[in-house]
This record gives structure tokens, C-alpha cells and sequence, in this order.
């Protein structure tokens, strides 16, 4: 029998290679795919969390989760897009207008 | 049984996760991301979620991966990609950083037992997460379908402007080297 502990540390490692990710890489795409690790660790939580109290909820914040996830890719993609028409790159490390 | 299975889906999808964030072509990326989401779906099979596994398949490994392959491939990058790790003090730091997550997050579970696990429960099927998606939480629903209206809007406003004299150097974007 897999207990909740076992879940939830996969959750952890899945979450850490995902802030590795975003912290590590420069690539605006490899760090959006990195974010979409961290949602789906937190994901796997909830539903080990409403799987063993046992509650509907986690299973229904997950699908909202997709939800805010969809919309996060979409717009986020077009903001990559929209640098790479300016800067011709996606490296984050060349946009700096923002920074001071 | 139950743990055979969860460890080698586990491992897969911690391989494939680690693979996502290793390799240096985002079309790589993206495949080991899409066997990391079908392995989740299946781990939430094995947690009596059908319901989700599903919509994990449709949405995550379908839509989004599908938007991300696309945007490699419309943006041509893959000439211009070189390891582009970030310089040695940052990475290390980024790298003592997630595990300082990773050693919280066990830390914070360490006392937890967990509890047994009900057996045969509908609760994941998709009639008993519709009615509490219905019922329970109407208005976040209603909320979300919304946020997705905002989000289409906001896109194809983002992408829309200065199309007009945008679009012959447009056209350049993907024969350029």
C-alpha cells in the first residue's frame, strides 16, 4: 500500500526540479516548461491530500489549477513571442529594459 | 503491486522531469515534459482520480504541449541555441536554492502519518467532481471560464498590433538564420 508520504515526496522532488529549472536555465521556453512542473507537483499534492482525508476539494482546486494554467501558457507564450520579435532571442538575460 | 507500480512511474516521471530541465533543444524538452504529464495522469489513476487523469491528458499533454511545440517551432530557434546554462555562481546558487525547497518540504512532512486510504470510493469519477465543480464551487467556475475569456482576448490583442506594417518583415522571422 503507497501512503500519502510517498506521494508527497514526489510531489517535493518534482517541485525542486522544476525551481532548479527555473532558477538554472536561460531559455524563457525551458523556464515556462519548468513553472508547468512546479503546478503539476502542486497538482499531484492536492490529490494525494483529497485522496487519503478523503474530500472532493483537491480534485476540484486541481481543475481550476488547469484552468489557471491554460490561460498562464497562452498569454506567456505571446509575451515570449512578442520579445522575440523585438530582441530576436529568447535568452531572459538580454531583457533588461525593466531593470534598473 | 500497488507500490511497483508507483515507483516505476514515479522514477519516470522524475527522470523524464529532470531530462526536461537537462537537455538543450526546447523540442526535447517538451517531449520528456509531455511523458512527465502521462506520467502524472497515471499516478492520478492509481490515486482514484479518473476524472483528472483525463483532463491531465486532454489539456496538459494535449493543448498546452502542443501551444509549447508550437512556439518552438514558429520561433526557429534551434540554430541559435548553444548550452546556455547561466554562469557558474548563479547556477549554484539557483541549484542550493531548490534543494533548500526540496529540504523544507521534507522537513515539513516528517511527522505526518498518513492516514489509510479508503477503498472504493467514487469520489474521483466524473459525476462526483462535476457536482462539487457545480455545486460547491459555481462561482470559481464561472470565474475561471472567464479568466480563459480574458486570457484569448488578451493574446490575440497582444499579437494583433502593428500587424498592418508588421507584416512584410513579419514574414522574415522564420526564413532568418
Amino acid at each position: 500500500m503507497v501512503g500519502l508520504n510517498w506521494y508527497l515526496v514526489l510531489s517535493a522532488l518534482l517541485f525542486c526540479i522544476g525551481a532548479a529549472g527555473v532558477l538554472t536555465r536561460r531559455n524563457a521556453i525551458i523556464i515556462f516548461m519548468s513553472i508547468e512542473l512546479m503546478l503539476n507537483a502542486a497538482n499531484l499534492a492536492l490529490v494525494a491530500f483529497g485522496r487519503f482525508i478523503p474530500n472532493v476539494t483537491g480534485q476540484a482546486l486541481v481543475f481550476f489549477v488547469m484552468a489557471v494554467a491554460a490561460a498562464e501558457v497562452a498569454v506567456g507564450l505571446a509575451i515570449i513571442v512578442t520579445i522575440f520579435k523585438h530582441k530576436e532571442s529568447v535568452d531572459i538575460d538580454k531583457v533588461n529594459l525593466m531593470k534598473w | 503491486m500497488e507500490l511497483i507500480l508507483f515507483l516505476i512511474i514515479g522514477l519516470t516521471v522524475i527522470g523524464a522531469g529532470m531530462m526536461v530541465i537537462l537537455t538543450k533543444n526546447p523540442v526535447t524538452s517538451a517531449l520528456y515534459l509531455t511523458l512527465a504529464f502521462f506520467g502524472l495522469a497515471a499516478l492520478y489513476v492509481l490515486l482514484g482520480a479518473p476524472f483528472i487523469a483525463a483532463l491531465q491528458v486532454m489539456v496538459y499533454a494535449g493543448a498546452i504541449m502542443v501551444l509549447f511545440l508550437f512556439i518552438v517551432m514558429l520561433l526557429n530557434l534551434r540554430d541559435k541555441q548553444t548550452w546556455e546554462l547561466t554562469t557558474g555562481m548563479r547556477r549554484a546558487l539557483g541549484l542550493v536554492v531548490a534543494a533548500g525547497i526540496l529540504l523544507v518540504a521534507l522537513a515539513a512532512m516528517k511527522g505526518l502519518v498518513s492516514p489509510p486510504a479508503p477503498l472504493d470510493t467514487d469520489m474521483g469519477s466524473p459525476a462526483a467532481v462535476g457536482l462539487a465543480l457545480y455545486r460547491r464551487f459555481l462561482l470559481p467556475f464561472e470565474v475561471a471560464s472567464v479568466l480563459l475569456l480574458i486570457a484569448i482576448i488578451g493574446v490575440v490583442a497582444m499579437l494583433k498590433q502593428k500587424s498592418p506594417e508588421q507584416a512584410p518583415e513579419g514574414g522574415g522571422t522564420d526564413g532568418r538564420t
